[in-house]
């Protein structure tokens, strides 16, 4: 089911979802950045703005004109609002000689995420498979993600460290939505909307619409078209896992580690990171207790803490695990890829530290190599 | 009362900001008390415990020969020694005379300089004795606080976190501030506070001190193209913090 929505429709998409109790979170302008947030109307989505990103940098810039989606992505991920940065997970409290363990109530919302790009949407795939795909479910997400709907935004603008096209991710959602959009400024302001699941479909039916036109498709495929080419390949995935496996001792690794600050800003920035924490706690009268479960990651030196101390101690180490984790290993242990192409990890970089730039370096010792 | 704990809080050269994060403890505080005796708080109680003590909290950093002394002597009757505060891990703002000539601030200050009896440097008490635990931050934060409190009590062991003040940042959801223009020590300094600068649009200024490997050279270059001066730069390193080994060489590095 495929229909043509003019601009002023989103409004009806927020009012909708909004009846139907639905949270909506989505892009919105705050802290001189594109974050997600809940969102009570659609005017209040970045409206004319654009993200001008390099390796380190983002800044904001108006675009001038109305798009509603003129950008890329932002600091935050969807993993916020389904692998939650502070989860309690347990209770404990002591009675009678004995003590009670009380499970967490379940708190969960039931939230709509409107603006999801294609390589979030991949993204969200890959925790799936993570976290919920084995045979023990993440409780917690499986919860959050029950009570999820999903409206994709196909790309049309990628930022200057997007490389989707790379990892096979976009810019164009090919499943995983229950709704998507394609924002198309070429001619009068409009979006194709297609729904991707019944609930998708549903919503799209309640929303005021034209038919789509075999132009209005056309249009829309030349909006992601034309994001691929710009985009171009700049990761090549093809030979990347036996590349890294094959250079463990890479000198580049002692290069990285003089930039790297193990700051874990990559990590916790990353859409499919998934590293956690678990701390216990407890109260001052003794008699309850609780655990907590928070982000972390594997660029800490307490991540790999274990009795006799840490087993990555150096940079070069963490940083190491990190990339081979990422681009490589991750495929041999989930069956899915780990990167999304999404260039977080580089903006995010508090010194501009280029994913794509490491694997050329590696790369390119191997090729002289043989 | 008698099977409780003992508890002593020392002073050394400090504002006493530290210690009186324990008494701004307003909705732990009586539970505290009631499972510890306080021996030694001269901010809070004229009652006094004589040692040995289960637990010594120690504020300030050493600054007189009297006070060298006077910790190796609560070294020998504590149990557990705690160093709280910039201060008393790191040396304190008053580290900066480790830079300078004391006689000569003296002689600007006081009217009698002689009835001082000062050292030339102001050191953390680990440059001085083995220290059980530290908590760092300029004032610690009284979470950190009350946890080890809670873990000397229950047997566990404290949660204090090594890892960079962006862990802090990106849990509350706070962007970058860096990566938007505005250089920040976050990267290089040790979580505890809740990333409350950032949170307000503003760098961290390094109060928690350097965090377990800090790259400071990799920021500080950073900040350079950034624009920042040598000397802002010496600055920024060389404040509650200075005399910590890793921001005392990056500070070194940039002149000084």
């Amino acid at each position: 089911m495929r229909a043509v929505l003019a601009p002023e429709a989103l409004e009806a998409i927020v009012e909708v979802l909004r009846r139907r109790d639905w949270r909506v979170v989505a892009p919105t302008v705050r802290d001189k950045a594109i974050v997600y947030g809940e969102i009570a109307s659609a005017a209040e989505l970045p409206v004319g703005w654009k993200d001008v990103q390099a390796p380190g940098s983002y800044r904001l810039e108006r675009r001038g004109d109305e798009a509603r989606f003129g950008y890329a992505v932002g600091p935050q991920s969807w993993k916020r609002e389904l692998l939650a940065p502070s989860v309690r997970l347990l209770q404990i409290e002591r009675a009678n000689g004995s003590f009670k363990v009380a499970k967490k109530a379940a708190e969960t919302a039931r939230t709509a995420f409107f603006g999801v790009r294609p390589c979030e949407v991949a993204a969200i795939k890959i925790q799936d498979r993570v976290l919920i795909g084995g045979p023990y479910a993440d409780e917690d997400y499986l919860e959050r993600r029950k009570n999820s709907f999903i409206i994709a935004v196909n790309c049309g603008e990628p930022a200057e460290n997007c490389f989707c096209a790379s990892m096979g991710t976009g810019p164009k959602a090919e499943d995983g939505y229950d709704l998507v959009l394609t924002e198309i400024l070429d001619g009068s302001h409009r979006f194709l909307a297609e729904a991707g699941t019944d609930e998708g479909a549903e919503l799209l039916a309640e929303l005021p619409q034209q038919p789509a036109e075999e132009a209005d498709t056309a249009a829309a495929e030349k909006v992601t078209d034309t994001a691929r080419e710009r985009m171009g390949i700049t990761l090549d995935r093809s030979d990347v896992h036996e590349l890294l496996l094959a250079n463990l001792e890479h000198e580049r690794y002692d290069d990285v580690a003089k930039r790297c600050l193990a700051c874990t800003n990559c990590t916790l920035a990353c859409p499919t990171c998934f590293c956690t924490t678990v701390d216990d706690a407890n109260d001052l009268s003794g008699g309850a207790g609780e655990r907590i479960r928070e982000w972390d990651s594997c660029f800490t030196a307490q991540y790999s803490e274990m009795h006799g101390g840490g087993t990555r101690r150096s940079l070069q180490s963490r940083y190491r695990q990190w990339l081979i984790h990422k681009l490589a290993t991750w495929n041999d242990q989930f069956d899915t890829q780990g990167c999304v192409g999404c260039g977080r990890c580089i903006t995010w970089c508090p010194v501009g530290i280029d994913i794509r730039e490491e694997v050329v370096a590696i790369r390119v010792t191997q090729e002289a190599k043989s | 009362m008698a099977d409780l704990p003992t508890i002593a809080i020392w002073k050394f050269s400090s504002c006493d900001g530290c210690q009186l994060t324990l008494l701004d403890c307003e909705d732990e505080l009586l539970g505290i008390l009631g499972r510890v005796q306080i021996a030694y708080f001269p901010e809070a109680t004229r009652a006094e415990i004589e040692g040995p003590w289960d637990v010594s909290l120690v504020e300030g950093s050493v600054t007189t020969p009297e006070e060298a002394e006077r910790i190796k002597e609560i070294r020998e009757k504590s149990g557990l020694v705690v160093a709280i505060g910039a201060c008393a891990t790191a040396g304190g703002i008053q580290a900066l005379r480790n830079w300078a000539n004391v006689k000569e601030f003296a002689s600007i200050v006081y009217a009698h300089p002689e009835y001082l009896e000062t050292l030339e440097t102001s050191t953390p008490h680990s440059d001085h004795i083995d220290i059980d635990l530290e908590l760092q931050g300029c004032p610690i934060s009284k979470a950190q606080l009350v946890d080890a409190l809670l873990a000397v009590l229950s047997g566990r062991r404290p949660n204090v976190p090594t890892s960079a003040v962006c862990v802090e940042c990106k849990r509350r959801q706070t962007p970058c501030v860096q990566v938007l223009g505005t250089p920040c020590l976050g990267p290089v300094t040790q979580a505890g506070c809740g990333a409350i600068c950032p949170s307000f649009a503003r760098g961290c200024y390094g109060c928690f001190g350097p965090k377990e490997t800090p790259n400071t050279v990799s920021l500080a270059k950073r900040w350079s193209e950034m624009g920042a001066s040598e000397d802002q730069l010496l600055r920024a390193f060389r404040t509650f913090n200075g005399y910590k080994p890793a921001f005392r060489e990056e500070s070194a590095r940039h002149g000084g």
